[in-house]
């Protein structure tokens, strides 16, 4: 069983730390996980993303060509990534923001207005959550027990402060897609 | 006792440095190499070493080489362009007889090319990418396991046999986050250091030096190269072999794209085609005797690789053309997806009719 997973948005949204969210909430899982970041001039400037599989076998390709999950925050990322789920997956979108010019009726597309939800909890930096957050329910692999365990690895440690309201963010998220 | 983190390929390369006891570092940052350059910056001198960024490339590799002279574990690592100009020294160092231990993360070429993953530099890397008659032994790994388990491993290759050991990775295993267990290095073999120049004091001075203006004196030095090449061709040919005994076809591939290979084996085989895969893992030497029990015995091979065709080349001598040898590639820093590969595999062998 594999959750193949794409992530992308503007550098500055959190994409990165969404798939290490991801990637550790497999870690302490006991799953195989591979976390592959844009690297190239994606890194300088315009649209970063990331993959992200989570596995209970070896990972052998770790190459995505089509993921069941998708998050995508802005519209340049909308476009690129809206083909790239495949037929049954599942894609949220941050329409505070994107657009739907185009759209697939053999996808699931859950629109969240992010911006607005991280505003009402007080933080808009945590966007990024409240999309993880209505991934998650949809993923096989991987849960909301799991990721709190992740962010308490990867926020507690250093930033303990923002533990509550990033889990608060992804609740909502949760809620969202429900 | 070991433990199974989360971190970057790059990165796992510079722990396992500092775990085989690499004492100095020398390197000039060019992506997708810089992590493994930053890592040690921040930890090799917690472990008593030092790392210095060198003027550039050239500075790098001869820093290499007189520090490799006096017995200390030593490494560099760079990608491609930066390769290219550590050449000259490289060829030095095998000259010296230096363990010194080599990190290509190889982007894309020629020229300075771009950042995405390739294979671009078999070649240079296999066949002596100086100038001189000389080999590199040379490990390709293509998960994070391995990016740790080999460095480890080639500082002792290089000891071993007095003789650089390159590791050739790409931009894609060098920025990909997977668990690796981070295990102990069992202690090093024994090996001899009278060679070492460390202070002549009491004892009859050393030269480690290259030149030689008798020609009676040169063609013995490049005997004895010769015969060391030949005990390492001999002993250290490595591949992994995955579904490759009763395979009617094969396909060889290193590094990433082995991996990805392998996932394309077992796709074929829910389909009823008997694919295997060759997965060289040693480069230099290539691993001629894996194909020794399938050379009279396979349909065809088809070799997946990330240049215009490097690898094959040794894939045909080591068959001896008595099998059809194929290429699939993509360049230029593409990887290719498992269907893709498979699709081509029967596309060359008109499997498409097979399938159950």
């Amino acid at each position: 069983m594999m959750d193949k997973i794409v992530l992308a948005g503007f550098g500055g949204q959190g994409v990165m730390f969404m798939g290490k969210i991801f990637a550790v909430s497999g870690m302490v899982s006991d799953l195989e996980v591979c976390w592959i970041p844009s690297y190239g001039p994606e890194m300088r400037g315009g649209t970063a993303n990331c993959f992200v599989l989570l596995s209970d076998e070896e990972i052998h390709s770790p190459v995505i060509d089509k993921a069941d999950g998708g998050i995508v925050l802005n519209q340049p990322s909308y476009d690129k990534f809206l083909d790239r789920i495949k037929t049954g997956g599942v894609l949220v979108v941050n329409t505070s923001i994107v657009e739907l010019n185009e759209t697939r009726d053999d996808i699931t597309i859950i629109k969240v207005q992010a911006i607005e939800a991280a505003n009402e909890l007080g933080n808009p930096t945590i966007a990024n959550m409240v999309c993880l957050g209505a991934l998650l329910p949809h993923l096989k692999l991987t849960d909301y027990n799991k990721v709190e365990k992740a962010i308490q690895e990867v926020v507690g440690a250093k930033r303990p402060e923002l533990l509550e309201i990033n889990l608060a963010a992804i609740k909502k998220g949760i809620e969202i897609t429900n | 006792m070991s433990k199974r983190v989360l971190m970057k390929g790059n990165e796992v390369i510079g722990q396992a440095a500092i775990e085989a006891g690499c004492k100095l570092f020398f390197g000039y940052p060019i992506t997708p190499s810089t992590e493994i350059i930053e890592y040690l910056s921040k930890y090799l001198p917690k472990a008593g070493g030092t790392v210095l960024q060198a003027e550039d490339e050239i500075g790098a590799i001869n820093m290499c080489y007189g520090a490799a002279c006096t017995g200390t574990r030593v490494m560099t690592a760079s990608s491609s362009p930066g390769m290219s100009l550590k050449q000259e020294g490289i060829s030095y160092c095998a000259a010296a007889e230096l363990p010194v231990v080599l990190v290509n993360v190889n982007r894309t070429g020629p020229g300075l090319g771009g950042l995405g993953p390739a294979q671009s530099d078999y070649f240079q890397s296999t066949k002596g990418g100086g100038h001189g008659d000389y080999r590199l032994i040379v490990l390709a790994p293509s998960k994070s396991q391995e990016l740790y388990d080999m460095t480890l491993e080639a500082f002792d290759l290089a000891e071993k046999y007095r003789n650089p050991v390159l590791l050739l990775t790409d931009g894609f295993l060098g920025q990909m986050m997977e668990p690796v267990e981070l295990k102990e290095k069992p202690a090093s073999p024994e090996v001899d250091k009278s060679w070492i120049v460390d202070g002549a004091k009491g004892r009859k001075k050393r030269i480690i030096a290259s030149y030689s203006l008798t020609n009676e004196i040169g063609e013995a030095n490049n005997l004895r190269w010769e015969a060391k090449y030949k005990d390492i061709k001999e002993k250290e040919q490595r591949w992994e072999e995955f579904y490759a005994e009763d395979a009617d076809y094969l396909i060889v591939s290193y590094g990433t794209t082995g991996r990805i290979s392998k996932s394309v084996v077992l796709n074929a085989r829910k389909k009823g085609i008997k694919l295997g895969l060759i997965r060289p893992i040693s480069l230099w030497p290539f691993p001629e005797k894996a194909f020794i029990p399938y050379k009279d015995k396979v349909k065809g091979i088809v070799t997946v690789e990330l240049n215009t065709g490097q690898m094959i080349e040794d894939v045909k001598l080591a068959v001896e053309c008595k099998v059809p040898v194929h290429l699939y590639r993509r360049q230029g820093g593409m990887l290719p997806t498992e269907d893709e590969i498979l699709a081509n595999v029967e596309k060359v062998f008109n499997l498409a009719s097979e399938e159950v």
